[in-house]
């Protein structure tokens, strides 16, 4: 049993003539533990399948199980819950809530989880050194580099110790040296805590971190490979 | 669920303190714009119906020409004499006393000050009638008042006026050639419901006004009061009898005077302030409205950014229903903090003005009920409703708003 599994999954976006199919029947299925990098071109449907995968959005067709519960038959408040417990999301353009402190942002999960005050900010506090963020609780995004705030949204989604880790493009606004910083964080918490973690990405520098590469072209699977991850440095 | 979503709230808050501030700066207004301006319209009211009562409320004043009003035509009508006033004493009962009067308008001098002011010739009930005290002196007496003494009583105002602080009792003051004793000094009562000053006023024996400032024997009103218990519609249709015998008015003819009972004066005059409370309140409703539109268009500006924070909280797991709570704590604070700033302020700034315009203060929860409800209503309609249709779509369509 596969932790992720889509089967047959389309979806299409507008109507009648202006109808735009963004995944054509997509079958794919992700093993706890591993790193995927999803790849492909523009409009290929990456991040529409990451979307999905991340309750973020529902398929038009198809079915998608996570741990065997199907998806598509549950309400917006049971999607809510399942991205609450299980998900962790990290976007391209970081969002975080602005003039809010970072400590507040990564233990935004938590409240909704409604956890006690005190352990709320332990949590916070150890995701935010987890990141390399230990001494910047109190900065706002906007005195945050973006490596930083990145970071402090990747913070936020592993404060709640989620199954799954699904970043679209996490290192799309970054230079190359945020971006291979990011990469060896992903890395890290992927070996060391054992999140699963599926990444959209379209550079091949950023793909060679992941065990798993999967090539979408014209919302289908084209190709999907193992791969030997680059040394990371301990 | 509830305690921490108050918190999420009242973080959005603080994080958003210009926000917050424009909201319940909206509120403010609205909410002083209408609770100031009823309740000093309701103070006026209050204040008119006031003077109405010192008039005292069994008056009749009878006056020559037809009734006020549209079509009236008072050209030609006779004034009445002093016999008028004794018939009447003499055939009508159940008076309290009758005053006949005749007034001038003269410049009054005394210690090298002059005054304009109305010099008022009536008999010793125009006093009783009129419910005025005296603050020192006495009343001009009967002997004075049958030989047309130049004896006077003054008003406060004249008092200052001409006397400043002193006490013009035994003074004396000139009126055009002649002179007069100034006998006593009345009470302050402050404006009439007409705006006039009633304490600008010297009073003197009527035959003292009729010889030496109008020189003739007419007598331009009459002041009648009816005593308690005894019914003024009454009294007043044995007038109308007695004045259109004496004026020998035919069956179909018009009165060609007319007799106006207080209340009816006071009913005029109330009619007239609550028309103006009523106007006060529209044009408050206005800036209530305008009030209404500032918080809307905060509110609807701030659609934008909230929308992503929506998705945001959406999508690290947040139910619709905790982030509509959220929207509607945050809205329900601003606006009752604003509607609560708002009634204060108000409360401070009626009390002010009420005490420079001289009227009572009158609290009345009604407005402040309606204003607050108004303003806190259109606070958390267009908080809340904005913010359910961003919690109904999907996370990733409210990210994506741009």
């Amino acid at each position: 049993m596969s932790l992720l599994s889509l089967q047959s999954v389309t979806k299409t976006y507008g109507q009648g003539q202006a109808a735009f199919q963004a995944l054509a029947g997509v079958d794919l299925a992700v093993e706890a533990g591993d790193f995927v990098a999803v790849m492909g071109p523009s409009g290929s449907g990456k991040s529409t399948v990451m979307n999905i995968l991340g309750c973020l959005d529902t398929p038009s067709s198809g079915s998608y199980l996570f741990q065997d519960v199907h998806v598509e038959n549950l309400d917006r408040n049971q999607r809510a819950l399942l991205r609450r417990h299980y998900l962790g999301f990290v976007f391209q353009g970081f969002n975080l809530l602005a003039r809010t402190s970072a400590l507040e942002n990564v233990e935004l999960p938590l409240l909704y989880r409604g956890e006690p005050v005190a352990a709320r900010h332990a949590a916070a506090r150890a995701a935010l050194e987890q990141v390399g963020l230990a001494g910047w609780e109190t900065h706002n995004p906007a005195e945050l580099s973006g490596g930083q705030q990145q970071r402090v949204a990747i913070a936020r989604a592993i404060v709640t110790r989620p199954t799954v880790l699904l970043a679209d493009e996490p290192t799309g606004n970054l230079d190359t040296r945020r971006s291979h910083e990011i990469m060896e964080l992903l890395t890290r918490l992927n070996l060391e805590l054992g999140i699963t973690v599926l990444m959209v990405t379209h550079e091949p520098d950023m793909a060679a971190y992941a065990r798993r590469v999967v090539h979408f072209v014209d919302g289908r699977v084209d190709s999907d490979q193992r791969n030997t991850p680059r040394e990371t440095p301990a | 669920m509830i305690w921490n979503t108050l918190l999420i709230a009242l973080r959005e808050i603080r994080r958003n303190l210009l926000r917050a501030f424009l909201t319940i700066l909206g509120i403010v207004i609205g909410v002083l714009a209408v609770v100031t301006m009823v309740t000093l319209g309701n103070g006026a009211t209050q204040a008119v119906s006031a003077q109405v009562a010192s008039l005292g409320s069994n008056l009749l004043m009878v006056m020559p020409g037809q009734r006020l009003g549209p079509g009236r035509d008072s050209a030609g009508a006779p004034s009445f004499k002093l016999a008028d006033a004794e018939a009447i004493r003499a055939q009508i009962p159940g008076l309290a006393g009758v005053a006949p009067m005749a007034s001038s308008q003269v410049t009054v001098v005394a210690g090298g000050q002059n005054w304009s002011t109305t010099i008022q010739g009536s008999s010793r009930d125009w006093f009783h009638a009129g419910a005025w005290k005296l603050a020192s002196g006495r009343l001009f007496n009967e002997g004075e008042e049958r030989a047309g003494a130049a004896v006077c009583v003054v008003g406060e105002r004249v008092r200052k006026e001409l006397f400043g602080k002193q006490d013009p009792v035994g003074s004396q003051i000139r009126v055009k050639q002649f002179v007069c004793d100034v006998v006593g000094l009345l009470q302050a009562k402050g404006q009439s419901g007409m705006g006039r000053d009633q304490d600008d006023v010297v009073v003197m024996p009527l035959r003292t006004v009729q010889r030496r400032l109008t020189g003739s024997q007419d007598v331009a009103g009459l002041m009648i009061s009816v005593r308690d218990g005894v019914s003024t519609s009454k009294v007043q249709q044995q007038l109308e009898g007695l004045l259109r015998e004496r004026r020998h008015i035919a069956d179909l003819e018009q009165d060609n005077f007319n007799v106006m009972d207080t209340r009816q004066i006071a009913e005029t005059l109330s009619g007239t302030t609550q028309v103006l409370t009523a106007l006060l309140g529209a044009v408050a409703a206005v800036s209530l409205l305008v009030g209404g539109i500032g918080i809307m268009n905060i509110m609807l500006v701030s659609v934008t950014e909230r929308t992503r924070e929506i998705g945001i909280r959406l999508a690290i797991g947040a139910l619709e229903q905790e982030v509509l709570l959220q929207f509607l704590i945050e809205a329900v604070v601003l606006s009752s903090l604003g509607g609560l700033i708002g009634i204060l302020l108000a409360t401070g700034l009626s009390m002010v003005l009420a005490d420079l315009m001289q009227v009572p203060y009158a609290f009345d929860p009604g407005i402040n009920l309606l204003a607050f409800g108004f303003s806190a209503a259109i606070g958390v309609i267009f908080g809340y409703f904005p913010a359910r249709r961003a919690a109904r779509l999907d996370p990733i369509e409210a990210l994506r708003h741009e």
